[in-house]
């Protein structure tokens, strides 16, 4: 008992190093727990993955609610490397259908791009492998299955129209900051114009993982998550039955059709010739097929319909005389003598009676007639210059649209050209030069460039008698189950209605007079008005042009035809646009003689 | 006798309440920790919560059996508990079953139990009942070099079972010894040495002994009247610097690659989160995220999905950390706070030798662990599984844990009868 209490005060550095030890451990609970934030962060890195959910993308309709783009759910098969640890890739490569040596090559791919980013490992597996495939997937941590949308067309047309998507680019990455690398944005066509319309919006559901890279369900119960609100859709103002004719007409052909309906400016069909299967550039193909149809020198992916620009040739005479008319230096009872193939300063294409009145000369597209039109126009007393009354004309051409763009809902467009004055000024000199120097823009012809859009445009307005909407794909967009119909703006020329009506005379008289250059193409059924053209092509054969609405009162058509190197307007471009109105107003008919003829020419290999 | 008809009385009631809550809070600790919807009985025996359950229960019973045994019985049979013992860690190198690199499990059906466990209490009885016989003094070397033998059996014998964190746990007795009267320049010496010993791994050994010779010119010229401290003094210089080399040596050459990388991880030498400095990261962030008042019950992510390794186990206090935040690990914390120093009041009281040294050897055993497992978690120490007493998951440990305490809650229950 006396040694008990011999060392009983080292009781006092016994507790000591206890309280000291307990204190230790309270000041570093203090700091990592309270002070601290790093570990919180790290936290929600462990556990959070924040996974974006695609919405459906709207799909296109055309104008009679025939679908015409939808959508079909692939899945990808994703892969992170680095997280990928002790698999049996034995039963992977079953599971997945791949050999061993496809294993390795897909993994080093994987590795290269980068090791802590998720890249596809397998290309949209089928729907029924994947079922199979997701089940056993938590078998092999690193991978996971990626949800994505492909585009489907139940029929291979209007390529061009619809445009195709693709993955964002950096540059598009940085434009916005809704898309993140991975995203689809549409890269041409009505994908790229109404891209926020039917893109929908992305949502996000926050899901929390085990360290294995498991799901163990929603964050905070999904409080934080968003749905994904599916795209809208569009309906078109395509008529895809009449689409599908005029590409069948145009195979083998290059050029363009483009067809309007005037009281709207609903384009029907736009054709641009050659053209390609929008099937080909959907998912795992589209790389290398895209690679194929852009070096193609036929140029498939060019949308000529509002990007080739030509001389409107003879179709020009129109607007001469609408011009003439309005500015009172022409009436339909004008009549000009024509030398015929001989005339001075601009010869006749053919040689015929003389002197024309108005409609004569539209019926058979007198270049000397027009010429004379041309020149009162611009030689006009009223005006103090040349410069001053071409401004003026120039003013009346333009409010045809022509020379510039529609700023319409398609993605690209051409402005086409009517040449400024200062373009005369350098090129001749300032007031040196006159009605003399530029008299090819009478016959449609020198600096005078237009889009196909443009002449189908000036076609409506024809019909129209003096105004137009501008021309247009999307009537409506379909929102929530509710159909939201666009309003397109009307706009009014500056040539009054009723001189329309001698020029409408003379196009029907292309179709109805014994020497109209469009009279074999007639139809008894349907009154249609026309106008041929023939382009100058310095680089080989004439382009062949042909305008037509139809019917004559109440215009339910209006459409224009380009055919490249076809020669004259009346021998392709006429009886192509002949048969879409055909097509379009009657829809069953008659074939004529000349449509086996159309559809078997070949004009880019004839053989 | 009397108490075998009143077993409650005398009891230390502080003691008994400690040890069921830290119980309840290690069960519900554990659910926690594998808590998920398809398992939500909690006597499911598949899921360790469940077997943990098993475990409580068969705990108390063994209780209330020590509770009711002669309290001669520990004193007279201590060493032949202490031999059996050492037998039973001789058969587990021999027999036992491997599991997780350590070869220190007897495998009972589905039930594995560890004798390591089980030898701490044993190994405390046979201290005490050897630092209580009459002729011992710890000024004598033969004393101390015959305890230390007491200690070092078990612990070679757990060491050779690939169990370093509880061949350390032997270590702990040296408090005992001094509280008994071992001289207290040994923990000074032994101070020194763990200082010396970090040092020797951090920096070179060269700049450690460069220091040495530095302080000891200074100490010399301090002392250079007295030509016999001097002499001690370079004695300690040699000595001191031989310690240094050879613990770097060894560290290099007798640790294997596993070991060194754990201490590197510990000193900041090892930054490596996906190799030996994963487990502390990750507990890290477990109790880091759990703020002041944690992320509640059941709805700690970092260890129920199993980010945390071993958090059942020896992570166990990660869970508490980051449901129960600051509040519940600063709860903890205070709970063995006080019951080691209950224990050392309790141990104080005693009027036997032999209940007093037992009490001390419960303390020492008891603050190892707390020490070295909390260390472990907040990342102070070096990864070195040992569980925390009565929280962590394990058959084994609960058991010998309770043992080891309910022994000296029985001792002090009978202070009064001992003359
Ligand atoms: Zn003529």
């Amino acid at each position: 008992m006396i040694r008990k209490k011999a060392y009983e005060n080292r009781k006092v550095v016994m507790i000591g190093i206890i309280i000291l030890t307990g204190m230790v451990f309270t000041i570093r609970l203090f700091y990592i727990q309270l002070i601290n934030d790093k570990y919180l962060l790290s936290a929600a890195n462990n556990v959070l993955r924040y996974m974006t959910q695609y919405p459906a993308r709207g799909m296109v309709f055309d104008r009679n609610r025939k679908l015409m783009v939808y959508n079909e759910t692939a899945y990808d098969l994703m892969v992170t490397p680095r997280l990928v640890h002790k698999i049996d890739t034995l039963e992977f490569c079953h599971l997945i259908g791949i050999t061993r040596d496809e294993f390795k090559k897909k993994m080093i791919r994987a590795r290269n791009y980068s090791s802590y980013r998720a890249s596809v490992f397998e290309e949209q597996i089928s729907k029924e492998n994947y079922g199979y495939i997701e089940e056993k997937l938590f078998k092999f941590p690193g991978f996971y299955v990626q949800q994505r949308t492909l585009r489907k067309y139940p029929s291979p047309i209007a390529g061009h129209i619809l445009g195709y998507i693709g993955e964002v680019s950096p540059p598009e990455i940085e434009a916005n900051p809704y898309y993140k690398q991975g995203d689809y944005i549409g890269k041409s066509g009505l994908e790229k114009s109404y891209e926020e319309v039917i893109r929908g919006k992305k949502g996000l559901k926050i899901k929390m993982v085990d360290v294995f890279n498991r799901e163990k369900g929603n964050y905070m119960e999904g409080k934080y998550d968003t749905v994904a609100i599916p795209g809208n859709d569009l309906y078109i103002t395509i008529d895809a039955e009449l689409q599908a004719y005029g590409e069948l007409l145009m195979q083998n052909k290059r050029g363009s059709i483009v067809a309007i309906e005037p009281s709207t400016g609903e384009i029907l069909a736009m054709i641009s010739s050659p053209t390609y299967d929008p099937n080909l550039l959907i998912g795992r193909v589209r790389s290398k097929n895209y690679n194929m149809l852009s070096t193609d020198t036929l140029k498939p992916l060019f949308n000529r319909a509002l990007l080739a620009q030509y001389p409107p040739g003879s179709t020009f005479k129109l607007v001469d005389a609408l011009v003439g008319l309005q500015e009172e230096v022409l009436t339909p009872e004008t009549r000009y003598s024509c030398g015929g193939v001989g005339a001075t300063p601009i010869k006749c294409s053919h040689n015929h009676y003389s002197p024309l009145s108005l409609v004569e000369a539209i019926e058979q597209s007198c270049n000397p007639y027009f010429w004379n039109v041309f020149r009162t126009i611009i030689d006009n007393r009223k005006y103090r210059s040349t410069t001053e009354s071409y401004i003026n004309w120039r003013e009346l051409v333009m409010s045809f649209n022509l020379g510039k763009t529609f700023n319409t809902d398609m993605p690209v467009e051409k402005s086409g050209n009517v040449p400024d004055p200062a373009y005369y000024d350098k090129y001749f000199g300032k007031n040196s030069w006159r009605s003399m120097t530029i008299r090819s823009l009478s016959i449609g012809q020198g600096e005078l460039l237009v889009t196909p859009l443009q002449l189908a445009n000036v076609t409506a307005i024809i019909a129209n008698r003096g105004f137009y909407y501008v021309p247009h794909l999307v009537r409506a967009i379909g929102i929530e189950g509710r159909i939201e119909v666009k309003n397109w703006e009307r706009k009014n020329t500056r040539v009054s209605s009723k001189f329309f009506y001698p020029v409408i005379d003379g196009m029907s008289r292309v179709f109805d007079a014994g020497h109209g250059t469009a009279r074999y193409y007639r139809n008894d059924s349907i009154q249609m008005c026309g106008k041929t053209g023939t382009v100058q092509n310095p680089h080989g054969k004439d382009h062949s042009i042909f305008l037509a609405f139809a019917p004559k009162d109440n215009p339910k058509i209006a459409i224009s035809v380009i055919v490249e190197n076809a020669g004259f307007g009346s021998t392709y471009a006429a009886p192509i646009a002949t048969l879409m109105i055909n097509k379009y107003i009657l829809r069953e008919f008659e074939k004529p003689w000349f449509e086996e003829k159309i559809l078997n020419t070949n004009l880019i290999s004839p053989n | 006798m009397k108490s075998r008809t009143n077993i409650g009385k005398n009891i230390d009631w502080w003691l008994v309440t400690i040890y069921l809550a830290m119980v309840l809070i290690g069960w519900i600790s554990i659910y926690a920790a594998v808590y998920d919807e398809d398992h939500k009985s909690i006597l499911d025996l598949s899921q360790n919560y469940g077997k943990q359950l098993v475990w409580i229960i068969t705990s108390f019973v063994l209780a209330m059996m020590i509770l009711l045994t002669d309290t001669k019985f520990f004193s007279a049979f201590a060493f032949p508990i202490y031999i059996l013992m050492l037998f039973m860690l001789v058969a587990v190198l021999i027999f036992g079953k491997e599991i997780g690199g350590s070869r220190s499990w007897f495998p009972i059906g589905q039930f594995s139990l560890q004798p390591s466990e089980f030898a701490k209490f044993a190994t405390n009885l046979a201290v005490a009942k050897y630092l209580s016989s009459l002729n011992m003094d710890l000024k004598k070397l033969k004393s101390v070099l015959r305890s230390a033998l007491i200690l070092v059996i078990p612990s070679l014998l757990i060491f050779l079972q690939n169990d370093t964190g509880s061949a350390l746990v032997y270590s702990s007795f040296i408090f005992v010894l001094y509280r008994e009267g071992l001289p207290g320049e040994v923990l000074i010496i032994i101070f020194v040495s763990i200082v010396l010993f970090i040092l020797a791994l951090l920096v070179k050994p060269v700049w450690v002994i460069a220091g040495l010779v530095l302080l000891t010119v200074v100490l010399v010229y301090l002392s250079r009247r007295n030509i016999r401290n001097m002499a001690i003094l370079v004695l300690i210089l040699i000595i001191s610097s031989a310690y240094v080399e050879g613990v770097s040596y060894g560290f290099r050459h007798l640790l294997e690659p596993h070991q060194q990388s754990r201490i590197n991880v510990l000193l900041g030498k090892d930054t490596n989160l996906q190799g030996a400095g994963y487990n502390v990261h990750q507990s890290l962030i477990a109790i880091g995220s759990g703020g002041f008042t944690g992320k509640g019950f059941l709805n700690g992510t970092q260890t129920k999905f199993n980010f945390v390794p071993a958090q059942s186990t020896d992570f166990i206090f990660c869970t508490v950390g980051e449901e129960w935040g600051f509040i519940g690990s600063i709860a903890v914390i205070s709970l063995f706070v006080a019951l080691l120093i209950r224990l050392i009041i309790l141990s104080e009281r005693q009027r036997s030798q032999f209940s007093r040294i037992y009490g001390y050897g419960v303390v020492s055993i008891l603050f190892f662990h707390f020490m070295v497992n909390i260390a472990m978690t907040l990342g102070l120490f070096p990864v070195i599984g040992i569980p925390l007493p009565f929280l962590s998951y394990g058959g084994s440990s609960l058991w010998a844990f309770t043992i080891l305490l309910f022994i000296f809650i029985k001792l002090d229950s009978y202070r009064l009868n001992v003359l």
